[in-house]
């Protein structure tokens, strides 16, 4: 028997399993779970305990470091599960899809997948991209405050403390961001400090810095969801809405706005009848 | 040529290309996903007045890219931007002889900027010489994930990259355009970064580094290298069609441009034929950055003049109609160009 997560069977619930495992698989440039941007394909369950989940990308040439750290994640995550007894993650229709997915089936590590054009490992890049992650948080953060009080002096942001930021979602992001790097999290730690913790010099240019970072992140990450829903048409499905950096054109394909146009096509079709 | 309520803008394509995606000219897998790719790129992005077919985006030859960017498009002047990809392409993506064929006989209209391949070593230097002299080139077009044999990818500081560089200065080919790729070994580390960019662009001050895409998608890393750097540019190839369906993203990307490197050093381009220039320029021109975006202050017409085209035929040399021309703006060499066009802390003022 083999199931398929994504439609609600009776008896799903080692697929829901392997969805819920994957959730904390992390796009680390997007800083998104691989569910939420739709690039878990399909995910196949056998009666023995036998997983195979195959993982979709926007593109061909997406960054073969980055689509390793995603495939590799995965296979950790699931050869965790208790029950699985065998694992298989395929990347598919990507440049390096035979390099990666043999490299996975063997179990060969980073550097036997890629041989000569490994050096060391990928937790440079990881660490890279969790600063990058911690920017962008501080700067929502910030200029959340900022935006509800614009004479605000901008010099003053870098006295703000943990205490001082309303709870709510991006309070929570940058607080998950803080622990990935081991920065305090008690209510008089700063906002506005670096992933050593430590406060900048000039706090606009600071924050100006982290706001680049912030679009960066944003738009890569709404291209990047453009990109497969063009390229795997339906993949809108599997799309979780993402807040930050969403504009009006979204509305068009994200399943959880319930567009106008859908209601009076609806009734048109009705009145016909 | 484009005029819209009574002003008039000289335009310059920075970035186009002639390619041949057909199915003779595929070698591998590799230049099917290639083509494939930017056909997404082109159907996510474009109006859907605008969207091609598969077929036609293959390969348009050059009556259609003549009709595409001087009948249609309002271009004034166009650079060609090829990209190899020997690896993927039996006679290569970009078409070298059709294409400067093409602005040997358009001279007015067309510059043909070619590639090197610092992997090609000595031979790869000759062929470089020769290169210059037959095409008379001001420009080259260096795509850093370009396949080559068993390496994929190199970095601007490489060794050898420098003596292709210090021929470059040698022969006046002063203008150097980069498009950073996803694979560049080692796969460590992020091969997006575009650091490589800024120690040859501090070690080569007489030469003009054009980052094609801004950068992206690493826009922030790119603006603090260009804000140190005075030869440091940015080219709008890929950019400009969010203004379309990401108008917000986009005005966000030209805010911090505008803050970072100035409205001296931005350059627009269609990126053709993954983009046609009518509909880009069009829309540019009527584009206004949103009005809750306060952070930035609005675009003005002198700005869009000059992104369009005037920044470009500069550092190219096009001749420009006088009444079309503008003086640079009062800007500092380094640091943030415009810090009072996009500052938040002004929010109080607007």
């Amino acid at each position: 028997m083999t199931l398929t997560a994504g439609r609600p069977v009776v008896g799903t619930s080692r697929a829901a399993d392997v969805r819920r495992a994957l959730a904390v698989v992390m796009d680390p440039e997007l800083d998104e779970p691989i569910t939420d941007l739709g690039f878990v394909r399909s995910v196949a369950v056998d009666e023995a305990g036998g997983v195979e989940v195959h993982l979709r990308l926007p593109t061909s040439f997406c960054s073969p470091n980055f689509a390793y750290l995603m495939t590799s994640d995965s296979k950790d995550v699931l050869t965790a599960l208790p029950w699985a007894s065998s694992v298989v993650v395929q990347l598919d229709d990507h440049h390096d899809s035979d390099r990666i997915n043999a490299g996975l089936a063997a179990d060969a590590g980073y550097r036997g997948t890629f041989g000569q054009e490994a050096e060391q490992d990928l937790e440079e890049l990881r660490e890279t991209f969790r600063r990058k992650a911690h920017t962008a948080a501080v700067e929502r953060c910030l200029t959340e405050l900022l935006r509800a009080r614009p004479e605000r002096d901008v010099e003053s942001l870098g006295d703000v403390r943990l205490a001082d930021l309303a709870p709510g979602q991006h309070t929570e992001a940058l607080l998950r961001r803080r622990a990935a790097l081991a920065l305090p999290l008690d209510d008089t730690a700063p906002v506005l400090v670096d992933h050593a913790g430590d406060p900048p010099q000039d706090v606009p240019l600071a924050l100006r810095r982290a706001r680049s970072t912030r679009i960066s992140i944003d738009g890569n990450a709404h291209f990047c969801r453009g990109l497969l829903r063009t390229r795997y048409p339906g993949s809108e499905q599997d799309q979780v809405h993402r807040a930050d950096g969403s504009e009006a054109a979204d509305e068009a394909y994200d399943p959880t706005f319930i567009p106008l146009t859908t209601l009076k096509t609806t009734q048109t079709e009705e009145t016909d009848r | 040529m484009y005029s819209k309520d009574g002003e008039n803008y000289f335009i310059v394509d920075a970035h186009v290309a002639l390619w041949d995606a057909r199915p003779e000219n595929i070698r591998n897998v590799q230049g099917q996903q290639f083509i494939d790719c930017f056909y997404d790129y082109h159907a996510n992005l474009s109006p859907e007045s605008e969207v091609w077919s598969k077929e036609a985006y293959l390969y348009q030859g050059g009556e259609r890219l003549m009709k595409d960017l001087f009948e249609d498009g309002y271009v004034d002047h166009a650079i060609f931007q090829p990209a190899h990809l020997g690896e993927f392409y039996h006679r290569g993506f970009g078409q070298t002889d059709e294409a400067s064929a093409l602005a040997a006989r358009h001279p007015d209209k067309l510059t043909y900027n070619h590639n090197f391949d610092p992997r090609n070593g000595e031979a790869g230097l000759d062929q470089l010489r020769a290169d210059a002299e037959r095409f008379g080139l001001k420009g080259v077009k260096l795509y850093t994930a370009e396949w080559h044999g068993a390496s994929r990818g190199w970095r601007l500081d490489d060794p050898m990259a420098y003596r292709y560089f210090e021929l470059c200065r040698e022969l006046g080919i002063t203008n150097i355009h980069i498009h950073k790729g996803p694979t560049i070994r080692p796969l460590d580390r992020d091969a997006f970064d575009v650091a490589d960019v800024d120690h040859a662009a501090t070690d080569f001050t007489d030469l003009n580094f054009v980052v094609e895409h801004v950068g992206l998608p690493r826009l922030e890393d790119f603006c603090w290298i260009a804000t140190q750097e005075p030869n440091v540019h940015g080219g709008l190839a890929v950019a400009m069609p969010f203004m379309h369906t990401r108008p917000r993203y986009f005005a966000q990307i030209i805010g911090e441009l505008l803050y970072w490197i100035g409205e001296d050093r931005i350059q627009f381009s269609s990126d053709y034929a993954l983009w046609t220039p009518r509909w880009l320029i069009e829309q540019f021109v009527d584009f206004q950055i949103p009005e809750d975006l306060t952070e930035y202050a609005p675009l003005t017409t002198a700005q869009k003049k000059k992104i369009l085209g005037l920044n470009a035929a500069k550092m190219y040399d096009i001749e420009v109609p006088a009444a079309l021309r503008l003086p640079a703006a009062d800007e500092p060499v380094t640091g943030p160009r415009q810090p009072e066009a996009a500052d938040l802390g002004a929010m109080a003022a607007v």
